[in-house]
């Protein structure tokens, strides 16, 4: 197994945990220190069987796999000095808390490097450790609205809107595993460890990094277009709606997208949908902004039109056919019953015995020849590895353990 | 001067487009020598999209390119020529990691696939990103983020529930790939470092999105629920939204959690008699009213900057922010201090801003040193300083047009 041989000592809420789990998958130790009564992220639903308890919350399952989790109240005197002593254990410590409060516990990088020099901490926070804005309160959405990626998504009528299933922690905690990881490298070089700040409005922004150059090139800046994609004023579109549902189709002029509208109008023929425009143009000559000019609807209407009259299945099996390029909007159930996951044997199935069953997840995010990842085992539930870290590992008695425990230790 | 985290680490790339790039230039930013190899028979797409500086088309001219090809060499290498064998084997030989994000199929074809890359050099790591894997039966299906994004299910959930799905941004998963990509590259470095395997890594984009959305798969899988676009509201806050404020397209964000924040947040609103109606005690009486509840504070927002709802919320403790427009972010007071932006100067293009890493390295922070290269600036160098080709191979290489 890959890192197997390193520790990660995971001390993040909802914010951060996506990061210890990629670690995590890679083979890493990854051990979720939780308060004793549970990781507030347990809280963020949704629910199995939609019952709002602890240990049945899907968000805290989907990001949690393959760690183990021990109980420990850092705002207790004995619970730091708990914490220190498995920091000289570990190689990275994650936590997502408001920048300053680790320091205000004497657990920050300073004093942390002080009891173990190789040590990396990652720091995951909606906006960085300072600057201005370092101390507001980020929740997902307005991290998403700050960063600037919001801005572009929605209908130009209406207000912006976010995504769904919120982003914007998600995607930090993963850029947040990538700067760990070279932090981790680095020890090769420097000898020793660093603080790896990571900041959730910045990850926004490059995630939303497409519309930047316009601004800095053009002095444009870009609004929402719903559906579609805004090029020289003129709205193109990219998701379609067919006869069940909606496929995503991009209209691409030029050498590049030659071929396909070639195949594309062969097509529109076929179904007798097809007009002078269509038939009297050379694709390798026409561009976007000659089509815009003479009315892009030539070309999106009779396009329309055919989505229509056909399913997301019949339009998908027409364009593997035709070596055109679409793809339908899928929502969860389609992704399930995707066959090319299906055959890639992208999914695994995990046990839960506590409930009975037995839960299917995404699996390996890369397919490794020689380290290959490996999903061992479901979120951990409160505390299920006390015994493993503090009896066994640490040689705590099982009466240290419940006097700990008694003092809200653990 | 300050040691770079991955120094000594040699990368070379044949890529296009962005996921690839944006993983190569992490490498490249935090020390690694990276080397793409392109064709100017056929320039990356991205080099030939536009936007361009001065609206003036040209392959050194195009900003998104720009912004995903800092700090690296560009050689130029004719892929098809029969000699271009001869410079690429000297760069399997040189390198660590070898990067490629063509169709699956495309490497073996001009004799860079894994099998003939391991026996040239067996210690290498070799990545390659696809749009859904090296293998199945979808895997030659082309395609960009934009059309992804309906595939990987990131549409159906964005936009309003009586309307039809909504885009994000524009190639949305196309930044979800790279940083899984980078950390399955540093993992493989480490695992060689300890081991002295190199080892093949083979990464589908669509993969590495659906992770992103494990919550709603999971909803599917344990609980038979498919979710659905919801606008901009969550189970487990309300307010939650999105309000006008005074200016054009002006907004502001607000969500509430908790007791205490609502609290907070009435206190700011001035304890309007509205709030205090049964229908907005709680958490559970605020969802079931949501549509009203977001018109009472429209009522307040709308008298109101983003700025000032902004500061305003903030200073008592809720969470609220300011809709940002490209500009607003470039001008953000948070983004300058951080210095997320870097410029650097261009020949052709002159000085353009280019993303540092969202994450920040103490004590071996990325650098940002070189932009974007022109097509084959460092053909002449990475053969003769990287390489070591001497120079009557590099002319006879030269005058063959293998460099085109």
């Amino acid at each position: 197994m890959m890192l197997n041989s390193y520790r990660a000592l995971d001390l993040t809420d909802d914010k951060g945990y996506l990061c210890g789990k990629i670690l995590a998958d890679l083979g890493m130790d990854v051990i979720k220190i939780e308060p004793p009564t549970g990781d507030p992220g347990r809280k963020v639903g949704p629910f199995f069987q939609d019952i709002a308890h602890p240990e049945r919350s899907l968000y805290w399952f989907a990001h949690n796999t393959n760690k183990r989790s021990i109980t420990l109240n850092l705002e207790s005197a004995q619970g730091r000095e708990l914490f220190k002593k498995l920091v000289g254990t570990a190689d990275i410590v994650i936590e997502s808390f408001q920048p300053g409060y680790m320091d205000s516990l004497g657990l920050g990088y300073s004093e942390l490097s002080q009891i173990n020099a190789g040590l990396i901490m990652t720091s995951i926070t909606p906006f960085g450790q300072t600057g201005p804005y370092c101390n507001y309160k980020g929740s997902d959405m307005v991290v998403w609205a700050m960063g600037g990626l919001m801005n572009q998504s929605g209908d130009a009528d209406r207000r912006p809107v976010q995504v769904s299933v919120p982003q914007s922690f998600i995607a930090a905690s993963t850029y947040a595993a990538e700067g760990t990881l070279i932090a981790l490298f680095a020890r090769r070089i420097i000898g020793e460890g660093q603080h790896v700040d990571v900041s959730g409005m910045e990850t926004v922004a490059f995630l939303g990094m497409e519309a930047f150059p316009f601004w800095l090139i053009l002095g444009q800046n870009m609004g929402r277009s719903g559906s579609a994609i805004s090029r020289m004023g003129i709205n193109a579109p990219v998701i379609w709606p067919c006869k069940d549902g909606y496929i995503n189709y991009i209209l691409q002029m030029g050498l590049p997208g030659a071929d396909r509208n070639i195949k594309m109008a062969k097509w529109l023929e076929e179904e007798d949908l097809s007009n002078d425009f269509i038939r009297q143009t050379d694709w390798h000559k026409m561009d976007f902004m000659e089509l815009a000019k003479g009315g892009i609807e030539r070309l999106t209407e009779p396009l329309s039109k055919l989505f229509l009259t056909y399913t997301r299945r019949e339009l998908f099996n027409e364009s593997l056919r035709r070596d055109l390029t679409l793809y339908p909007v899928s929502d969860s159930k389609d992704t399930l019953e995707n066959e090319q996951l299906l055959a890639r044997g992208f999914w695994v199935e995990l046990a839960h015995p506590e409930i009975s069953q037995k839960i299917t997840y995404p699996g390996p995010f890369a397919v490794f020849s020689e380290t290959p990842i490996k999903m061992h085992h479901r979120s951990p539930l409160i505390g299920e590895h006390n015994e493993e870290i503090y009896l066994k590992e640490m040689g705590f008695s099982e009466d240290d353990m419940v006097s700990m425990s008694k003092a809200g230790v653990i | 001067m300050t040691k770079k985290a991955l120094e000594g680490i040699k990368v070379f790339g044949i890529t296009y487009a962005g996921t690839a790039n944006m993983t190569m230039r992490s490498l490249g930013m935090h020390g690694a020598t990276v080397v793409r190899v392109e064709s100017l028979s056929r320039p990356c797409n991205l080099r030939v999209a536009g936007p361009f500086k001065d609206n003036k088309p040209g392959i050194n001219r195009s900003a998104y390119y720009a912004g995903v090809n800092n700090d690296r060499y560009s050689l130029a290498l004719n892929l098809k020529h029969p000699k271009a064998g001869l410079v690429l084997k000297k760069l399997v030989h040189w390198a660590d990691i070898f990067i490629e994000n063509f169709t699956p199929g495309a490497m073996e074809r001009v004799g860079m696939g894994y099998k003939a890359v391991k026996e040239i050099n067996p210690q290498i790591i070799m990545l390659s990103i696809s749009q859904q894997g090296q293998t199945g039966p979808h895997r030659l299906i082309a395609g960009y983020g934009p059309l992804l994004q309906g595939l990987t299910g990131h549409d159906h959930l964005t936009g309003w529930p009586d309307r039809g799905p909504a885009l994000i941004g524009q190639s949305y998963p196309d930044f979800i790939a790279p940083p899984y990509a980078t950390a399955a590259i540093i993992a493989g470095l480490d695992y060689r470092e300890r081991t002295g395997k190199g080892q093949y890594i083979d990464l589908s984009n669509y993969e590495c999105a659906i992770h992103w959305l494990a919550p709603a798969i999971l909803d599917y899988v344990a609980n038979g629920r498919i979710q659905h676009r919801r606008g901009n509201q969550v189970d487990n806050a309300a307010p939650h939204n999105v309000y006008r404020c005074r200016g054009e397209d002006a907004w502001c964000a607000i969500t509430v959690f908790t007791e205490s924040e609502w609290i907070a947040f009435c206190q700011v609103i001035g304890n309007p008699a509205w709030t205090k109606e049964p229908k907005f005690i709680t958490l559970t009486d605020r969802k079931k009213n949501e549509t009203e509840l977001d018109a009472h504070i429209e009522e307040w927002t709308k008298e109101r900057t983003p700025e000032e709802v902004m500061t305003l919320m903030q200073r008592a403790g809720v969470s609220a922010g300011k809709i940002q427009n490209c500009q607003e972010v470039v001008e953000d007071p948070q983004i300058k201090h951080r210095e997320y932006f870097r410029t650097l100067d261009h020949a052709e293009m002159g000085p353009f801003p280019y993303s540092a890493p969202s994450y920040k390295l103490s004590k071996t922070p990325a650098e940002l040193k070189m932009p974007f290269p022109s097509l084959g600036e460092h053909t002449e160098y990475v053969c003769r300083e990287i390489l070591g080709v001497p120079e009557e191979e590099f002319v006879d290489l030269l005058i063959d047009k293998v460099f085109e």
